[in-house]
């Protein structure tokens, strides 16, 4: 029996784990990504190797010659974390098999942001989930491409205004819709999807740690608020990570083997959604919708949550 | 140093192989960890063979068949941090679908040796012979090696693992032969049993890897402040190869009494015009060379081995005291002065007093065929520009005008 780390769920025990990533770190204030990788670091299970995609997380935290990170890390480029973390895996395993690797244990984690995973690295993405290395990829979602100065992503929500989809005179900011990735993700009949928001902590963590023990690839979808690019309270990010989830911008479920659709506790527990408003009208990026002009369209989005919703509902067997 | 000897004739196993076959037993050979790649024409027989042997349990090594070249040299990277053994293979388009990650691993110093099958770059597409692939990816940081038989690309690939993991190296490194014309040609190859590979190369002992007991950050972002420390530290690494390589083929060669240098000289001791080239164009200067030979003609070849690093005082060393340097190189450098082989054995002889004339052929292009009329048009070219004291910077030959 392999002896391993035991999963932070309690803030008790939370306190006692060592964090990956050190204080100093240079992320932006009220950034939700370090709380993001904080509770990740809280699900370990002993030695991990985490894979980083160019994006705000990377840069920020690894200003040579500093380094905020307690564990293993490597950053190649911005496409390519999943195909460095199947490297990582293989390269581990075959040592492993040649008694040239000592530990039982050695988890790859890969991150991401929504740029480098619903766009420019969803190749990458697709290749190691097809075939089948046991790694987590974890994205952290903040809406955007933040890190090159906020502009529209295939997880950019429609309403939402960008530098790359401005709200003007005739335009209402980004018109598209959000490509739904842990669908995808889950189609490609992975053992592990579950989609988490800082704000749930303990459903966080008990996801992640699922996710690291799963038998083969595993994908978590965390919720990153983002205040510079949302232009949002910096106070109020974990709050907004709470709404994003009541209103159904960013439900929370688990996709087992690609079939078993699964609502989880916070998400489960709703009566109905909040409205829409409520969570635009904490960021400036959605601040146009609240004109006449808009008044139909910020309609459309909502009615599209509602019905996005209540399919998710169905495919969870929620009556 | 290992301490290797001399293997026995009775040891060595003949076959005919394709220069594709060769690389691919090669890398069995050295028990390489990791494999990443995709296929490509025509590198694909070094993917096919080398799945073949994991298919029959003859190889331990994890192949991970990737979706693209850019996740191949990618995951190659993510083995290489670990401190395995790392090889990929492509061409042409493969290689310019990695080139983003080229530079990454050299510059992360990554030991992960790269075989490349020559091949034109698109468009019009075409998979054919031409050296546009690897000679763009000049300034990347790898080492090129440009191999002429089956029987150098099979050696050559062992020692590149010797001389990319050294210490004082830790660069990846490139094993270029001609697509096609040597890629899927049979020739004979003498091979060495695997215990004297394992003894030649040993276990890859990595400087730096992501150890889970000695946790490390690869890869930061590195500014204004620190940036061209990394790159002049590169260079370091990239100026000490030459040591290496000869250090590694002494040790090769005495085990198999095969050596081939950084440059190959072939009757250019009195020659007054000298034919550079590389790859099998090159054997094919040779044969011209003993045909104009008998003929009294004064001439010689030399055959580069290694592109990068540059051994621009060997090449001058070994060209100054002709009066030409007939260049042909399968590539052309659009909008530059002359083509990247001639602009290299340009800038050897800058220093010079007394240089050598020196005329630039672009060849075979695309794979168009390299007979040795071609060789010889460039040579009675040359000599006819000695005559008028003057030559064009640069000539297509055997292209319709």
């Amino acid at each position: 029996m392999v002896e391993v780390e035991k999963a932070a769920l309690s803030i008790k025990d939370m306190l006692q784990k060592k964090p990956i990533l050190s204080s100093g770190h240079r992320m932006c204030a009220g950034c939700a990504a370090p709380t993001v990788v904080k509770l990740m670091g809280m699900a370990l299970r002993g030695p991990t190797i985490v894979c980083e995609a160019t994006g705000c997380l990377e840069v920020a935290t690894t200003i040579y010659p500093y380094t905020a990170w307690n564990i293993n890390w490597i950053h190649v480029a911005f496409e390519n974390a999943a195909a460095v973390a199947s490297g990582v895996a293989e390269a581990i395993n075959a040592l492993r098999e040649k008694g040239q690797w000592k530990h039982e244990i050695t988890d790859v984690i890969a991150i991401g942001g929504d740029g480098g995973t619903f766009d420019i690295g969803f190749g990458s993405l697709s290749g190691a989930l097809e075939r089948g290395h046991k790694f987590v990829y974890m994205v952290y979602d903040n809406g955007a491409y933040q890190n090159t100065g906020i502009q529209r992503s295939g997880a950019t929500l429609p309403g939402q205004e960008t530098t790359t989809s401005w709200a003007g005179k005739v335009e209402p900011g980004k018109r598209e819709r959000k490509k739904p990735l842990p669908e995808i993700v889950a189609a490609h009949r992975i053992p592990y999807v579950a989609t988490v928001s800082p704000y749930y902590t303990r459903d966080f963590v008990t996801k992640f740690r699922k996710a690291l023990e799963a038998d083969g690839p595993a994908f978590i979808h965390a919720y990153s608020p983002c205040p510079r690019g949302w232009r949002s309270d910096t106070a109020k990010s974990i709050e907004l990570a709470k709404l994003a989830v009541e209103t159904g911008i960013h439900p929370l479920y688990e996709v087992i083997d690609g079939t078993e659709y699964i609502m989880s506790g916070p998400s489960k527990r709703l009566k109905e959604l909040k409205p829409l408003d409520e969570y635009l009208k904490m960021q400036g990026q959605f601040k146009h919708l609240f004109k006449p002009q808009w008044e139909e369209f910020k309609k459309k989005i909502q009615q599209d949550l509602i019905d996005d919703w209540e399919l998710l509902k169905k495919k969870c067997g929620i009556e | 140093m290992t301490s290797v000897e001399k293997i026995p004739k009775d040891q060595m196993v003949v076959e005919g192989l394709t220069g594709d076959a060769a690389i691919a037993l090669a890398l069995k050979q050295c028990d390489i960890d990791v494999l990443a790649a995709y296929p490509i024409t025509p590198q694909t027989i070094i993917v096919e063979d080398f799945q073949k042997f994991v298919a029959n349990g003859e190889v331990k090594t994890k192949v991970i068949p990737v979706e693209s070249e850019h996740s191949a040299m990618s995951a190659c990277v993510g083995a290489s941090a670990v401190g395995a053994r790392v090889a990929t293979a492509t061409a042409s388009a493969g290689l310019a679908l990695m080139w983003e990650i080229l530079y990454c691993a050299a510059s992360m110093r990554m030991p992960i040796v790269l075989t490349v099958a020559n091949r034109a770059l698109s468009a019009p597409i075409n998979i054919h012979n031409d050296w546009s692939d690897t000679y763009g990816a000049r300034d990347s940081g790898f080492i090129q090696l440009y191999c002429q038989s089956s029987q150098e690309a099979y050696d050559t690939t062992i020692m590149a693992f010797k001389i990319a993991e050294n210490k004082d190296i830790l660069l990846p490194i490139m094993v270029c032969i001609d697509g096609f014309i040597l890629s899927h040609n049979v020739e004979r190859v003498e091979m060495l049993p695997d215990q004297a590979i394992k003894k030649f190369l040993g276990v890859r002992q990595p400087f730096q890897n992501l150890d889970p007991d000695n946790p490390i950050t690869m890869g930061p972002l590195a500014l204004t402040d620190y940036y061209f420390e990394f790159k002049e530290q590169q260079d370091e690494a990239i100026k000490r190869v030459p040591d290496v390589f000869k250090q590694v083929e002494a040790e090769f060669e005495r085990m198999t009494g095969r050596s081939y240098g950084m440059l190959e000289t072939y009757k250019t001791e009195d020659a007054e015009i000298i034919l550079l080239t590389h790859s099998t164009p090159a054997g094919t200067a040779k044969v011209v060379v003993d045909v104009l030979r008998e003929r009294d003609e004064k001439v010689g070849v030399l055959r580069l081995k290694m592109f990068r690093p540059f051994p621009s005082k060997e090449v001058a060393e070994a060209i100054k005291h002709a009066k030409a340097v007939a260049v042909f190189e399968k590539c052309r450098s659009f909008g530059s002065t002359c083509n990247p082989l001639a602009l290299e054995v340009m800038a050897s002889l800058y220093d010079l007093k007394e240089k050598p004339m020196v005329t630039d052929f672009v060849i075979g292009l695309g794979g168009r065929d390299v007979p040795p009329t071609t060789i010889v048009e460039g040579y009675e070219k040359t000599k006819e520009y000695l005559k008028q004291g003057k030559a064009p910077l640069y000539e297509t030959l055997g292209v319709r005008k």
